[in-house]
């Protein structure tokens, strides 16, 4: 493809009679510190990047033009595909806007399991960041270290979700099932574990001479810059503007849980590398918070406490014996731990408009076996009213926004993803415009691309 | 002609032939098994299936205990290509490139199921399935697969590669399917 | 809070085309004419103060509301139960200018850290000419998604320093979210032949 006009600076004089000229490098997109597939031109004077131009978009996947074709539900899983090391920020930053236009209420314990989750989340995307941006650097140990914490955290997600990365959890009006019985003690006593993986890697990190001498100093970007360029998150924090939308317009239960957003100085990589570290620790207070003021759904169990699985239930209600199903706890599906859970209590929205009814009236009554039909059968479906909404939630990586225009139907009109990562790819070549060919590395590791939301 | 690559003279006597077939046949095997146990891989990684691909190669589901831990990150010293997530019509030519820069042996892994067939995204950017533009050995299907079911396709390749075969040379029987389809039958399209 | 988009239509009323505040969020429709000096005046003004441009995308009208997908129609309606109908609500939306004049509708979203209030600015574009001006020179973030919506929807930016595809490859052919583009359309393969 044809190299396009890139930004320049004026060639530096040649010392004495040598005549130079610049060198076009291309780096990408098969890279390994690439981060997936992303193509930089550039254009070197000895060491130093003159200019630079971004090759984006070989992983174009139309999330946008599939959210078009599907119902408000099934593009769920293609939002588990945007920004794949947190998908469950941008499961629940649709489901947000989705309901927000539709008006619909969800319950409190709801939000609170959706801050949890968000903020599960949180930390596994700084983890992998942190993780690989310091392996490209050469501190190969301490990617072993985060990704035996993501595992962690993999594991815990796979006890609310069933699946570990491409969960599909959260749907319009709710989330998929409740937190598994025990779910609070495992998650404190991993986030301990978390913690003291965090302080070796800060141990071997943070006050380490060839780490600080690569980081600061490289890829500075000032506030006022960061902010004409769209930038958010955690990268705008380490040039010191303290915008987080969770503190600004919060959602979910943000409002209730106390944390700090930690900012930066100098807006350069180490500045940025700082803040994500700390960010870690205040997601994990979140949890910690959360944890402990979630509000304990009803169970719907009378004394004795019977449960009675899910076929039994099934042909007793083909036999109309229907009777005291309200106060029996069912198990849906013994199989898989973790994939199902028994009725959900209090974490989905009562509004029957947008959530399935809970399963023993699915399949108990006919006024359940309707309401299910309506919203799961083709060409029925959820739909919203006529309108625009915009919301914005915080992703890891910043402001992440979907804007969703409705016409009535059961599948959004237009549905636009404002991706965090990509105001700060735009910025990259002004980023790396100045360094040496090597601090591209961490710079490009603090951006901290994520392909699926990049190229959507 | 005896099995493997080491080809034998045709004008050689029977008698020599066979001494020499079953010495080509323990050295293919000797070779075969030096092979698996030493994968160069070169990680093609773009998308979702990366971050399990990371998974499988670090801490719990540990690849390198099945000799496979170690990227190159050049084709010419990689034997085999992991393609890892989702294929656009934009990098295909790049995916090309690189596999034919390959040197032989080698040997393609289809990770995740977008390289395997697409996956569900069925549109006008997404590739459906590399095998319309290479010659896959491994098909790991999943979105993401599961760490296990990659050490599982690992060891499956490990088995393949002991035997000797690759796609690279033997090309498989079945046509590869064209990768300009007519267009799909959708169930929606009624509505 | 109305406040911000109050400011806007004070200063361009000629220009204003409609202006809603549908479930809180203030929305004005802006005519493309005005949008140069409405940029900076929304920059600059010290009530409004937006000093981020979050984002900016279009809109292709070609098929709202003509039943993308429709539900089986009963022969002989009978009252339905509640979730079937939908939820009464006193606001509703309209979009402002009609479909048929204007296809396309480039969408701004703005932001202000001093003030922490937002607004979006729609502007109407027909179909037979689909450009608008690049406010680049404004907001840096501009840049990239302008030429997105160039990629994307085929509408034009005037002024943009450097307009060509980003998520598509260059031979591409068509604008692919554009409505009359099916998700289906197989695109002739790049590079070597298969």
């Amino acid at each position: 493809m044809a190299v396009a006009p890139v930004q320049r600076q004026a060639a530096s004089p040649a010392a004495g009679s040598i005549e130079t000229r610049h060198m076009f490098l291309n780096i990408g997109p098969s890279h390994p510190a690439m981060h997936g597939i992303v193509q930089l031109v550039t254009e070197l004077d000895g060491e130093r990047v003159v200019g630079a131009d971004v090759e984006i978009g070989y992983l174009h996947r139309c999330f946008e033009k599939h959210a078009e074709a599907s119902p408000y539900n099934n593009v769920i899983p293609y939002t588990d595909r945007l920004n794949y090391v947190s998908p469950l920020i941008n499961n629940f930053g649709f489901c947000l806007a989705v309901e927000r236009l539709m008006d619909i209420q969800v319950t409190e314990r709801c939000q609170y399991i959706r801050t949890i989750m968000s903020e599960v989340s949180r930390i596994t995307d700084h983890l992998t960041c942190v993780g690989a941006s310091a392996m490209e650097i050469g501190a190969f140990t301490v990617f072993l270290y985060m990704i035996k914490a993501r595992e962690w955290l993999n594991e815990l997600t796979e006890l609310v979700t069933g699946a570990r990365l491409t969960i599909s959890y959260g749907r319009v009006g709710g989330v998929k099932a409740d937190l598994p019985e025990g779910f609070a003690e495992r998650t404190r006593a991993r986030l301990e574990q978390i913690r003291g993986v965090l302080i070796e890697c800060d141990t071997l990190l943070t006050r380490n001479r060839i780490f600080m001498d690569r980081m600061q100093g490289t890829g500075s970007i000032s506030g006022e810059r960061a902010l004409s360029y769209g930038i958010t998150g955690p990268f705008l924090r380490g040039s010191g503007v303290a915008f987080d939308v969770r503190k600004a317009q919060p959602y979910f239960a943000y409002d209730k849980v106390a944390f700090d957003v930690p900012t930066g100085r100098q807006g350069d990589n180490y500045d940025r590398y700082l803040v994500r570290m700390e960010e870690m620790e205040q997601s994990m207070r979140i949890i910690e918070q959360a944890l402990a003021q979630i509000p304990d759904g009803p169970i719907n169990v009378d004394g004795e406490g019977k449960v009675l699985p899910a076929d039994v239930m099934v042909d007793e209600a083909k036999m109309g014996r229907v009777a005291g199903f309200k106060q029996v706890r069912v198990v849906a599906d013994p199989t898989l731990e973790g994939a199902t859970r028994g009725i959900r209590d209090d974490a989905v929205s009562p509004e029957r408009r947008a959530m399935l009814p809970v399963k023993e009236d699915t399949y108990g009554n006919i006024e359940g076996l309707m309401n299910h039909f309506k919203l799961i059968m083709l060409g029925h479906g959820i739909r919203a009213p006529k309108g625009e909404y915009y919301s914005a939630v915080e992703g890891a990586n910043g402001e992440l926004g979907f804007y969703i225009v409705s016409d009535g139907s059961d599948r959004g009109y237009r549905v636009r993803v404002r991706p965090p990562c990509f105001m700060i790819m735009a910025a990259l070549p002004e980023l790396i415009i100045g360094d040496q060919v090597a601090d591209i590395i961490p710079t490009f590791g603090s951006v901290n691309m994520i392909g699926g939301e990049l190229d959507r | 002609m005896a099995p493997g690559r080491l080809g034998v003279d045709p004008l050689m006597s029977a008698a020599d032939a066979s001494r020499l077939g079953w010495m080509t046949t323990r050295l293919d095997a000797a070779l075969g098994w030096a092979r698996k146990f030493s994968i160069f891989q070169y990680p093609f990684v773009t998308a979702c299936c990366g971050m399990e691909y990371m998974a499988t190669a670090t801490a719990h589901y540990d690849m390198d205990r099945f000799g496979a831990g170690f990227p190159r990150f050049s084709p010419r010293q990689a034997d085999v290509l992991f393609v890892v997530g989702t294929i656009s019509h934009k990098i295909a030519p790049v995916l090309k490139r690189v596999y034919d820069q390959m040197t032989e042996p080698k040997w393609v892994v289809a990770f995740g199921v977008c390289t395997c067939t697409g996956g569900f995204y069925d549109n006008y950017a997404t590739v459906m399935g590399i095998d319309t533009i290479i010659p896959v050995d491994i098909y790991i299907p999943g979105c993401p697969p599961r760490p296990e079911n990659v050490l599982d396709g690992l060891m499956k390749l490990q088995e393949k590669i002991g035997r000797g075969e690759s796609s690279a040379q033997q090309p498989p029987a079945a046509p590869a399917r064209p990768a300009t389809l007519a267009t799909p039958h959708r169930v929606e399209e009624h509505l | 809070m109305a406040h911000p988009s109050e400011l806007l239509r004070q200063q361009f009323t000629a220009d204003v085309l409609a202006h809603h505040a549908y479930r809180g969020q203030p929305t004005v429709l802006l005519s493309r004419e005005a949008l140069p000096s409405a940029a900076r005046f929304l920059k600059d003004t010290p009530g409004l103060d937006f000093n981020v441009l979050m984002d900016l995308t279009a809109v292709d009208y070609l098929t709202f509301g003509k039943a993308q997908s429709s539900a089986p129609r009963l022969a002989t309606p009978s009252p339905l139960p509640y979730y079937m109908t939908p939820k009464a609500s006193a606001e509703t939306w309209e979009r402002g200018v009609s479909n048929d004049q204007y296809r396309f509708e480039v969408v701004y979203h703005f932001y202000s850290t001093a003030l922490n209030h937002r607004l979006r600015v729609k502007v109407p574009v027909a179909a037979a000419e689909p450009s608008v001006a690049s406010v680049t020179s404004v907001w840096a973030s501009a840049n990239w998604m302008e030429r997105e919506v160039w990629d994307l929807f085929g509408i034009m930016f005037q002024g943009h320093p450097d307009l060509r595809r980003l998520l598509l490859y260059e031979s591409f052919q068509g604008h692919p979210l554009r409505k009359d583009y099916p998700i289906y359309k197989r695109q002739p393969l790049i590079g070597p032949k298969n």
